[in-house]
């Protein structure tokens, strides 16, 4: 490997990490839709950054940029307070029209310089190691890796600081509220810091790949675990596989690397959301194969054990009784009957079926439950 | 250019003609879908619907290497459906929430787009040229052929809509009603949904995967502030679509260099906007008004009784006070003169000098009503 595919992945990787960490409490807050409509207005406030400095590299871009997220929020919630729309709808309503301003400004007056959409939108993690961070006249590496660093930082610092407030909130707003914590308050901090690090990526996944990373890898997360600093933790893991091997594919097909990211979060949920051990649709699956077999399997032995030492016994445990009584079809009676007996709760009689002693304390225990 | 410049263009420029149209089939039919839509509270489905559209357009043109609109259409269509139904499978099978749901799918198809994207732009093919006007659109590089498209699903779409009406009617507004009448809720579902992905498809090539969900919730948005009923919403969702796309064009056409898409978009806004202060009922700015005036009767009201009171403890409801006394009750209102002005209008008061004022006997019959009103057996027998 090259310095700069080190460099690459590396930023990759931290990219990927800083996304991740609010990506959590987005999930778990059901608001991740907000860094949708925010990956999109930020363009708004990079542009108008623009406009005033005239440097794309200006720190400017960053504080409009967030600010403009900041306000995308508060927007949608205006929307919402009036009561006329949705939730739903309020965000799509303010983020194309946001959006759509951006790119306007940008066609029509920023055509011939270094501002284009679809920098903006793709971004091209390629180019990163070119742009170097130079302190007098030292190189100390590519400029995106100090920027994601801080971003990283940032997220990191806020999370760890207000671990126990933010699980509070996110848990349950109205006991935090009570508490005398500011939901509120911790929710706007959340969404700047969520405006940011979509800012800070713009460049290198470019603003709308940034949100297969915020959303994708808690998303999985969410399915291998419960508890939130594990969540965090498998987040962040599965942010850095993405990375890397999105990189690699990339490279492979010689195609965009964010793209391929992106894919890879998509490709990792899919196969966390086939095979998850507790969730996952296979495991759910033949829980609910094994369950059905488990409660016909009960239902024969207390079915035998009901009729038990009555006179009709011996009518009601032949097997043609079964599909009458118990409404079976020929094939599943049948296949019951034989799993009763492979596990020894019942034993075949004279054509008759008959408890064994397993068999009769399974219906006793089920019956007294 | 002037309007009548703008208008002869629109009827005899052949590129304007074919643009205009094919921006208003778009919001016609995305209007009428969005209605439904935002009924069911899927607004942003349309959002996960146009950017899944991505893969489905270049894989389509891998495929075929046809740039023919029909293949791409039909390449984004199926993109959109399977990304869809994995959404409604994710949020039904796991404890992840629609927001989740809809974020993943949006971002992992449009990522898998747009690195198959980059991959065909690197092809040694030169007719990938163009593909990426998909993200933003581009309503002038349509020709009749493609618009004929659009018209052509557009209507099917239309059509079907108008023959599920009322089943449509039932799910979007009682889906449990609609379930234990014995309708195929299911199937219906995936047929309404195949419609918005319709909708959003034919108006890609105009709009853009990126800008295209606005136009499901825009006009719908705007029509449901004028309306409580279904049959005109749809219509009036339609309407302002095509208002959006036929304005949008136009003003895309002066050549002031503004692309169609984001004009489309940010007319659609505007009618939001607009609808959301001065539509009858529910407008912001009629129920303002509304405060206004009731704020303004409740005062009127309050000096009306204050003076009964005061004048009644004199035993003589004639008897005359200052305002001093009017402003001490109002905890020091401003508003105490302007009401006894217009008290003054309604001859229900008298001013008898600069500072003093007294009920008329038509005052006191108003202030004994409302006095009783309030009070049914106090001061006012």
């Amino acid at each position: 490997m090259s310095a700069s595919q080190i460099e690459i992945q590396l930023i990759a990787i931290i990219t990927a990490v800083a996304c991740a960490l609010p990506g959590v409490l987005l999930v778990l807050r059901r608001v991740s839709m907000l860094s949708d409509a925010i990956s999109h207005t930020v363009l708004l406030g990079i542009v108008i950054g623009f406009f005033i400095t005239e440097d794309l590299n200006s720190p400017l871009l960053i504080v409009g940029a967030a600010a403009v997220g900041v306000l995308t929020v508060t927007l949608i919630s205006l929307l919402q307070r009036t009561r006329l729309f949705k939730e739903d709808a309020a965000i799509g309503l303010v983020f194309p029209a946001l959006f759509s301003i951006a790119v306007l400004l940008i066609s029509r007056y920023a055509g011939n310089v270094h501002l284009d959409t679809d920098a903006v939108l793709v971004g091209e993690l390629a180019f990163a190691p070119f742009d170097r961070f130079i302190v007098f006249g030292r190189d100390l590496g590519p400029r995106g890796l100090y920027v994601m660093l801080g971003i990283l930082l940032a997220n990191l610092l806020f999370i760890t600081l207000f671990y126990k407030e933010l699980k509070l909130t996110t848990f349950d707003a109205g006991l935090a509220a009570s508490l005398g914590f500011a939901p509120v308050f911790l929710h706007y901090i959340l969404m700047s810091l969520v405006s940011l690090t979509v800012v800070g990526a713009f460049d290198i996944v470019g603003s709308i790949l940034v949100v297969a990373l915020i959303i994708t890898p808690p998303a999985a997360a969410y399915l291998l675990t419960d508890d939130m600093a594990r969540m965090i933790g498998l987040s962040v893991l599965i942010g850095t596989l993405s990375a890397i091997s999105g990189y690699w594919l990339a490279y492979l097909l010689d195609a965009s690397i964010a793209g391929s990211m992106a894919t890879m979060t998509g490709v990792i949920f899919f196969l966390v959301f086939l095979f998850a051990p507790e969730r996952g649709l296979v495991s759910t699956a033949r829980r609910r194969v094994r369950q059905k077999w488990e409660f016909a399997l009960t239902m024969l032995a207390i079915h035998l054990f009901n009729h038990e030492n009555t006179s009709e016994y011996n009518e009601e445990s032949r097997f043609e009784h079964l599909r009458e009584h118990l409404h079976w079809d020929n094939f599943f009676a049948t296949q019951v009957v034989q799993r009763a007996l492979d596990s020894r709760l019942i034993q075949r009689q004279n054509g008759t079926l008959i408890l064994t002693t397993d068999g009769r304390e399974r219906a006793k225990t089920a019956l007294s439950r | 250019m002037s309007l009548g410049d703008l208008l002869q263009n629109l009827l005899f420029d052949y590129t304007l003609r074919t643009v205009a149209l094919g921006s208003m089939v778009l919001g016609i039919v995305s209007g009428a879908l969005g209605a439904f839509a935002m009924l069911r509270k899927q607004s942003l489905l349309g959002d996960a619907i146009s950017h899944a559209a991505l893969p489905g357009v270049v894989l389509a043109f891998l495929l075929t290497r046809s740039k023919e609109s029909l293949v791409l259409i039909l390449g984004a269509a199926i993109a959109s459906w399977l990304a869809t139904l994995w959404m409604f499978a994710i949020i039904r099978h796991t404890r992840i929430k629609e927001d989740a749901a809809l974020g993943l799918v949006l971002s992992v198809f449009f990522g898998f787009g747009l690195m198959l994207l980059t991959y065909t732009q690197r092809l040694p093919d030169s007719r990938q040229a163009g593909l990426s006007t998909f993200l933003f659109g581009q309503a002038a590089t349509l020709l009749v052929r493609d618009v004929q498209t659009m018209i052509g699903l557009g209507v099917v779409a239309i059509l079907l809509l108008l023959a599920f009406w009322k089943e449509f009617k039932l799910l979007s507004f009682d889906r449990e009603f609609a379930v234990s009448l014995g309708l195929p809720v299911a199937m219906l579902d995936v047929v309404l949904t195949t419609l918005l992905v319709i909708a959003i498809v034919i108006g890609l090539q105009a709009v853009g995967v990126l800008l295209m969900s606005a136009m499901v919730v825009a006009p719908a948005a705007a029509s449901r502030q004028w309306t409580d009923r279904l049959g005109t919403m749809v219509t009036l969702s339609a309407f302002f679509g095509a208002i959006s796309g036929l304005v949008g064009a136009l003003i895309s056409s002066t050549g002031t260099g503004f692309s169609t898409g984001p004009l489309v978009v940010l007319i659609a806004s505007a009618i939001v906007l607009f609808s959301m202060f001065f539509a009858p009922n529910r407008g912001l700015f009629w129920g303002w008004v509304r405060q206004q005036r009731s704020r303004c009767q409740l005062r009127l009201e309050n000096v009306l009784t204050d003076l009964f009171l005061l004048a009644n403890q004199h035993g003589n409801l004639l008897h005359p006070h200052s305002i001093q006394a009017l402003r001490a009750m109002n905890a020091g209102g401003d508003w105490v003169q302007t009401s006894l002005l217009r008290l003054k209008e309604l001859e229900m008061v008298s001013q008898l000098d600069e500072h003093n004022w007294a009920l008329t006997p038509k005052g006191v019959e108003t202030a004994r009503q409302i006095v009783n009103i309030y009070h049914p057996t106090g001061e006012g027998q």
